[in-house]
C-alpha cells in the first residue's frame, strides 16, 4: 500500500497568514514512519499552527499537507481517525471521572462497548491512572490531568501521536514517567510528532528535530547532527563582562561560533583543551569562572533563534 | 461538509453523561416551577378572571407555559453552555482532533438542546396533566410541538452564541428577547382578542407564538389547518435558515 512507504507527515511549502501576519511561511516538513520528531521553536514561531494544519483544522493559505499519504484537505475524517492529538491545554470534563472522560473520547472515534471500556482500562493501566480511575477529574493534580489528556488521545490506537508541549508545567518525576511512555509507544511503532520548549526533552526523546523560527524550518537533523553541524562538540562558558572581553581574548585565535548571554561568553569548538590552557595562562591566579562542557541542543537553539550571534553564521 | 449522525450522537452523549451525573438535582426545579406558575397566576390571578378565550384562565395558561418551559430548556443549553464549551473549556477544539467536524459538533449540541427542551417541557406537561388540565390523549400531540419549539429556540440561541464574543450579552438575549416573547406570545392572553388585525399580522413574526399555538390546538383538540400549516412552516423554515447560518459560524469559529 502506498501509505506504508509514504512518510507519515509530508508538508510542502506550507504557509498560513492571519491578516498581515504570517504564522507559517513556507515550511517543509517530512516525518517518516516510526520516529519521534520534535518541533522546537520560540513562542509564536508557528509550531501550533503547523500542527493544526497537519490534523486539518487550520487550512493552509498555500502549500499542501499529506498525512498517511492522504491529502488532509480532502480526507480530514479518515486522517483524524488514525491520529491522536494532545493539545497544549488539557481539555477534560471536570465533573466526570478518568474512565468517563476516556469513554467520551472513545465515542468520538465511534468505539462501542465492549471495546470502549476495554481500551479505557488499558490506558488507565498504561498511564498509571488506576488509583484515580473513578475520581472526578477536577480533584486530580496537574500531572494526573496531563496523563489523562494523553491517554484520551490514544483511545483510537493512533498511528501518529501529536503532542503539543506534552510536559510543560509538570514536575520532573512526571516528566520522566511521560517520556518513558512516549518511548514505549515509539518502540511499539507509533510515530510521534511533538513540540516542546525543553531542549532536554527534545534531546532525549527525539530521533529528529526541526527548529522553527518565524514560520520556517531553519535547521533539521538528529540532535547530534544539529550540534555538530551548527556549532561544535565542546562549549566553554566564561564569566566575562563585555568590556573585559577584548582584553581577555586579545591575540587568541577564536572559534567562529561565539555567543554573549549577559555577563557570560560562550565559545563553541570541537576541542576546547588548547584554548582553555591559553585563557588560564593569560590570567594566572585569577579565578575567573570558566566551564568546559559538551555543547547541547540548547546552545544550538539559542544560536539559531535567539541571542545575538557573533561570527559564524 | 455534511453531518455524520453517529459522530453528532457522540457529542450528544458527552452532554448526556454530564447531565446524568446531576440529573436528580437538575430535574427537581422543573417540577416545582409549573406548580408555582399554575397556582400563583393560573389560580391566584385566574380567580379574578371568569374565563379567557372560552375556558378557565388556568386552562388557557397551561399549554403556553409548557412551551415556555421547552423554550427555556433549549435556550440555556445553547447559550451559556455552548459559549463556555467554545470559549473557556475549549471542548470543541479537542473534538476536532478526532473525526468530528464542526457540523457534527453543532448537530450534537442542537440534539442535546432538543433533549433538554423535552425534559423541561415534558416535566411541565406532566404536572399540568396531573392537575387535570391536559385532556388525554389529544394533548399528547403537544409533545411534538414542544420539540419543534425546542428546535426553533435551539437554532436561535446557538446562532446568537456563535456570533457573540462575551458572555455578558446573554443577559440581553434573555431579558430583551426571550422575556418579551414570554409575555407577548399568546401565553397570558389571546393576541387575536387584544390586537387590531394589522398588529396581529405583525405579531406573526414572534417565534414563540407558533409552538404555543400548536400546543394550544393539541390541548383544545380544535385545529385550524391553515394556521397549523403556517405555524409548522414558520418553525421549520426559520430553524433551517438559522441552522445554516449557525453552521457557517461554527466552521468559522472552530476552524480557520
Amino acid at each position: 500500500m502506498a501509505s506504508e512507504t509514504a512518510p507519515v507527515v509530508s508538508a510542502q511549502r506550507l504557509t498560513k497568514r492571519f491578516g498581515d501576519r504570517s504564522a507559517v511561511a513556507g515550511l517543509d516538513l517530512t516525518v517518516t514512519r516510526g520516529i519521534c520528531y520534535g518541533l522546537l521553536g520560540p513562542n509564536g514561531a508557528g509550531k501550533t499552527t503547523t500542527l493544526r494544519m497537519i490534523y486539518g483544522v487550520t487550512r493552509p493559505t498555500s502549500g499542501s499537507v499529506h498525512v498517511f499519504g492522504l491529502d488532509i484537505a480532502t480526507h480530514r475524517r479518515a486522517v483524524r481517525a488514525r491520529l491522536g492529538v494532545t493539545l497544549q491545554e488539557n481539555v477534560l470534563v471536570e465533573a466526570l471521572t478518568c474512565k468517563e472522560n476516556l469513554e467520551i473520547f472513545g465515542r468520538y472515534h465511534l468505539l462501542r462497548e465492549p471495546e470502549l471500556s476495554k481500551r479505557a482500562e488499558e490506558l488507565i493501566e498504561f498511564l498509571s491512572l488506576g488509583s484515580h480511575r473513578d475520581v472526578p477529574v477536577r480533584h486530580l493534580s496537574g500531572g494526573f490531568q496531563r496523563r489523562l489528556a494523553i491517554a484520551m488521545s490514544l483511545m483510537n490506537r493512533p498511528e501518529l501521536l501529536v503532542l503539543d508541549e506534552p510536559t510543560t508545567g509538570l514536575d520532573p518525576a512526571v516528566r520522566l514517567a511521560l517520556w518513558s511512555r512516549v518511548r514505549e509507544l515509539r518502540t511499539a511503532g507509533t510515530t510521534v510528532l511533538l513540540t516542546t520548549h525543553y531542549m532536554d526533552e527534545a534531546e532525549r526523546l527525539c530521533d529528529r528535530i526541526g527548529i522553527v523560527s518565524d514560520g520556517r524550518l531553519i535547521a533539521e537533523g538528529s540532535p547530534r547532527e544539529l550540534i555538530e553541524r551548527t556549532l561544535a562538540r565542546d562549549t566553554i562558558e566564561i564569566d566575562c563582562r563585555a568590556d573585559e572581553e577584548s582584553k581577555l581574548l586579545d591575540g587568541i585565535p577564536l572559534p567562529p561560533h561565539r555567543l554573549r548571554a549577559g555577563g557570560r561568553l560562550l565559545l563553541h569548538m570541537d576541542d576546547a583543551t588548547a584554548l582553555v590552557e591559553r585563557l588560564r595562562a593569560r590570567e594566572p591566579g585569577h579565578h575567573r569562572l570558566l566551564v568546559v562542557r559538551p555543547t547541547t541542543l540548547e546552545d544550538v537553539f539559542l544560536a539559531l533563534t535567539g541571542a545575538r550571534l557573533e561570527g559564524g553564521q | 461538509m455534511s453531518v455524520s449522525i453517529r459522530h453528532a450522537a457522540a457529542v450528544w452523549r458527552r452532554n448526556a453523561s454530564m447531565y446524568a451525573r446531576t440529573w436528580k438535582w437538575n430535574i427537581l426545579p422543573n417540577f416545582f416551577e409549573p406548580v408555582f406558575y399554575l397556582t400563583a397566576v393560573g389560580i391566584g390571578v385566574g380567580g379574578y378572571i371568569e374565563q379567557m378565550a372560552g375556558m378557565s384562565y388556568v386552562e388557557f395558561l397551561a399549554p403556553g407555559l409548557v412551551c415556555v418551559a421547552a423554550m427555556n430548556g433549549a435556550s440555556y443549553e445553547v447559550t451559556y453552555n455552548v459559549f463556555v464549551r467554545l470559549n473557556f473549556e475549549k471542548a470543541y477544539d479537542a473534538m476536532l482532533t478526532t473525526p468530528l467536524d464542526a457540523d457534527d459538533v453543532l448537530a450534537g449540541e442542537v440534539m442535546w438542546a432538543l433533549t433538554r427542551s423535552l425534559i423541561y417541557g415534558g416535566c411541565f406537561y406532566f404536572i399540568v396533566a396531573l392537575a387535570g388540565l391536559a385532556p388525554l390523549p389529544g394533548s399528547l400531540l403537544a409533545l411534538p410541538a414542544l420539540l419543534l419549539g425546542g428546535l426553533l429556540f435551539a437554532a436561535l440561541g446557538v446562532t446568537f452564541a456563535l456570533h457573540v464574543s462575551t458572555i455578558d450579552v446573554f443577559s440581553f438575549y434573555f431579558t430583551l428577547f426571550l422575556t418579551p416573547l414570554f409575555l407577548f406570545s399568546d401565553v397570558f392572553f389571546p393576541l387575536d382578542e387584544r390586537l387590531s388585525p394589522f398588529w396581529q399580522n405583525v405579531a406573526e413574526i414572534l417565534p414563540l407564538l407558533h409552538p404555543v399555538r400548536l400546543a394550544r390546538a393539541a390541548f383544545s383538540g380544535s385545529y385550524e389547518w391553515t394556521t397549523v400549516l403556517w405555524d409548522l412552516g414558520y418553525i421549520l423554515a426559520l430553524s433551517t435558515l438559522l441552522l445554516r447560518i449557525a453552521a457557517r459560524a461554527a466552521r468559522r469559529r472552530l476552524t480557520n
